[in-house]
């Protein structure tokens, strides 16, 4: 049940935001997309959901063509999305929010409980307006809502944006729990100990291309190449 | 843009096409045949107008469906000073430009609270108040029918020249004449510091206010040259053709400055004539074809946004002019 | 910093709330000339509305603003620019579709506008030069020609602290400033901001530990509307209840 991409190549218009790119995932496996604003990981991710279609190259879930597939229907097949900017309906309250991912592949009353012992600030705001929640708890619907669809994959786009330390942590731990239940998680990042906390492979990418893709052992005694790319000065461990 | 070394040939690039553009119409009255010349003739005047309603839209982006109450302002003010009480020209032109001006004002300051679409929904409900009260008043307005002005217009005194309105040759010129005005007054906007501060308006309203600018003042400014150039055009355009009527003020004679300022060019200088004058031909020839030719009015105007967003001018620039204002 | 000095800025029973909701009770927050204080805080804590109540975005629903000895509480935002209260937004709002020049022309601009006359012209050196000076301290001076909307993230950040600064600011209110930055965008970043506090005091909200641990002498900390603590860094580190309710640990 392997998500992979082969030599995905993207463009917006004339320019072309994605060179060949190559990744692969497994259930219950982390892969961190690191890399600057602009370096095309939210587009990564938006190729994967079908927003955006590759003028090359091929996207697969368990051998099935997702590039072939309405946007609508990838969903469905289990792969679930938290976008940047979290993406909420934000005159629906939270209840409403929540229910909208249950539409798409209700899993009834298990998911739900599983998800509220996950994020239990959010059995308190039921009943509020999704837009006039914190910036993380906000957050956490977008996540919990993608959870709705009880996903194989889930794939999120710099989910740590706007959040407290505390829930930072709870995050990565929440990033773990899914680890555990057999959820691949694709993770967009900008906060690079964060994401080495939690992944398995890392991909880094800068300006379209996958400069640099290996497990998180082998990036984090590399502190050249995260400097190179990332600016980040880290000592090799 | 502000004071960057490239200004003064851009400068010189842009007076240049304006000038271009005004010493065209005033040579095009010698070759046209009497028909096009008055077509022409009212062309500008209504080019005038759509270029109020553009300094709104295009510079300050708000968009009004009620400027028939700024032109007919104009309009009735002169008008009706002319007909009750045989004010000459000049001083019907004033009449005219200040009741504009008042009107504005007035609208101004009950409708800028709001913006977007509750803006279009008050200003199309005042300018409807207006009809309404034109018609109310019918027994001073003429009301639908309107008064016919033919005789009462006094002509335009210099000192002891006299000239009068009736003849074609006057009045093209003097549309002209307000036309230039209002050409160079968007100009001069969109090069001003004021006229700066209505386009980062336009841009990002929420950001101006924090960077100290009080956008409502500035938005009451816009709205009242707006109102002004909108009223001025009908001022002129009840002593060019002698008629008052509350059709103007009606909703359709809102629904035309957006129309030919889209097709033309929202926020370019020469948007609104290029839109007013296409959208007059059009017309012109469609309804030697059909009786519904507001059909093809809406026609244009859906083909436009989903084809067009940009107007024409604007798509010249974004192709192939990029210094056009 | 002197012993008994006039406070730059007090709030006095600050008060907001949206229907049922309080967001902000009753805060009592104090800030002295030429400091670099942060504010953090759980999200929902209320410090986005303390910061909107203090630069005129918001209106209290009791309460006051007291800025250098005046009562500000009934002035509009733009007016407090004027004063010298700037603020930077949390999610970066700049000019897109305008040049970089022209973005920090507008904010030079509102400064040199002060009569009728200059609604006409202003002399286009003046505003040149300012621009420069704002563009040179960020960093941006070769981009300045460029649509704002065609920078990266982190550029378009440092545009809008470029905005900040030719606005004159005394008081500079930043929100979430490193918000989307990359790791070295955000050192260079917090040099700039250790430099502007040389001629201006700071409030800052920050998620960024490291940052607010960087820049700050004091930090305040808000949760559920009231400000739970206020210290040195490492008074608040040692904070139980902070480490609780927002370090997470």
């Amino acid at each position: 049940m392997s998500l992979t991409l082969d030599q995905v190549t993207c463009a917006y218009g004339g320019a072309v935001v994605l060179h060949d790119v190559s990744l692969a995932l497994e259930p219950g496996q982390v892969l961190c997309l690191l890399g600057r604003n602009g370096a095309g990981k939210t587009t990564t991710l938006r190729a994967i959901m079908g927003l955006v279609r590759p003028r090359a190259g091929s996207i697969a879930l368990d051998g099935q063509e997702l590039t072939r597939l309405r946007a609508h229907e990838i969903p469905r097949l289990g792969v679930a999305y938290v976008p940047q900017g979290r993406g909420l309906f934000p005159f629906l309250t939270v209840e409403e929010n929540l229910r909208m991912g249950l539409l798409v592949k209700g899993t009834g009353a298990e998911a739900l409980e599983w998800i509220f012992a996950l994020f239990p600030v959010l059995k308190e705001r039921l009943g509020q307006r999704a837009g006039t929640l914190s910036g993380g708890e906000q957050q956490m619907v977008a996540t919990a809502r993608a959870l709705c669809t009880n996903p194989t994959y889930l794939l999120m786009d710099e989910p740590t944006e706007g959040l407290m330390p505390a829930l930072v942590a709870k995050l990565l731990e929440t990033v773990q729990a899914l680890k555990a239940r057999g959820v691949g998680v694709m993770l967009v990042e900008q906060k690079v100990d964060a994401a080495l906390k939690v992944a398995d492979t890392v991909a880094l990418m800068e300006t379209g291309h996958v400069r640099y893709h290996g497990t998180r052992d082998e990036i984090a005694s590399r502190p050249a190449e995260l400097l190179k790319y990332l600016g980040v000065k880290r000592q090799a461990s | 843009m502000s004071g960057a070394a490239g200004a003064t040939p851009r400068a010189g690039r842009v007076f240049g096409l304006h000038l271009a553009v005004i010493a065209l119409l005033l040579g095009l009255q010698f070759l046209l045949p009497p028909f096009h010349h008055g077509m022409v003739a009212r062309i500008m005047i209504l080019a005038t107008y759509a270029i109020g309603y553009n300094l709104l839209l295009g510079y300050t982006g708000l968009m009004s469906l009620g400027h028939a109450m700024f032109f007919s302002a104009g309009m009735y003010a002169t008008g009706l000073a002319v007909y009750y009480r045989g004010v000459g020209t000049v001083e019907g032109l004033v009449l005219g430009l200040a009741a504009a001006i008042l009107l504005a004002v007035i609208i101004g300051l009950i409708t800028l609270r709001t913006t977007g679409v509750a803006f279009l929904i008050v200003t199309m409900m005042f300018a409807q108040v207006f009809f309404l009260t034109t018609l109310y008043f019918n027994a001073i307005t003429g009301g639908d029918q309107g008064l016919v002005l033919s005789g009462r217009v006094p002509p335009l005194r210099f000192g002891n020249w006299e000239v009068a309105l009736t003849h074609p040759a006057v009045k093209y010129n003097l549309a002209l004449a307000v036309l230039t005005v209002c050409l160079l007054l968007t100009l001069w906007v969109t090069r001003s510091p004021a006229g700066r501060v209505l386009i980062a308006i336009r841009e990002n309203a929420d950001r101006t206010r924090m960077l100290g600018y009080n956008v409502f003042n500035y938005k009451l400014l816009a709205l009242v040259l707006s109102g002004a150039v909108s009223g001025l055009a009908g001022s002129v355009w009840t002593l060019l053709f002698s008629y008052v009527g509350s059709s103007y003020a009606g909703i359709l004679y809102s629904i035309y400055p957006l129309l030919w300022t889209l097709l033309g060019g929202a926020g370019t200088v020469l948007g609104p004539l290029v839109g007013t004058g296409l959208m007059t031909y059009i017309v012109d020839l469609t309804s030697g074809l059909t009786d519904s030719y507001l059909l093809v009015v809406g026609a244009a105007l859906i083909l436009c946004i989903m084809w067009l967003p940009t107007g024409v001018m604007g798509g010249v620039r974004r192709r192939w002019w990029s210094w056009l204002p | 910093m002197a012993a008994i000095s006039a406070p730059l800025l007090e709030t006095v029973g600050l008060q907001r709330a949206f229907g049922g909701l309080q967001a902000v009770r009753s805060v009592n927050f104090r800030l002295d000339r030429g400091e670099i204080r942060a504010i953090i805080g759980p999200n929902g804590a209320g410090k986005t509305t303390l910061l909107n109540l203090i630069c005129g975005r918001l209106r209290p629903t009791a309460g006051r603003v007291v800025y250098k000895g005046q009562n500000i509480t009934a002035r509009p935002a733009h007016d407090r620019v004027a004063l010298g209260i700037v603020y930077t937004f949390q999610i970066v709002s700049v000019y897109r579709n305008l040049t970089v020049e022209e973005n920090v022309g507008l904010a030079v601009r509102r400064l040199l506008m002060q009569g009728p006359l200059h609604h006409f012209a202003i002399n286009p050196q003046a505003v040149a030069g300012r621009v420069h000076d704002a563009l040179h301290r960020v960093g941006l001076a070769a981009a300045k020609d460029q649509l704002a909307g065609y920078l990266p993230y982190g550029h378009q950040r440092l545009l809008e602290v470029a905005m900040a600064l030719a606005s004159a600011p005394q008081l500079l209110a930043l929100d979430e400033p490193t918000q989307g930055l990359a790791p070295d965008e955000i050192a260079g970043l917090v040099a700039l901001i250790r430099d502007i506090s040389k001629t201006a005091t700071i409030l800052l909200i920050e998620h960024n530990m490291q940052a607010v641990l960087d820049l700050s002498r004091r930090i305040t900390v808000m949760d559920n509307g009231s400000i739970i603590a206020e210290g040195t860094p490492a008074e608040i580190e040692a904070n139980a209840d902070v480490q609780r309710v927002y370090l997470g640990g």
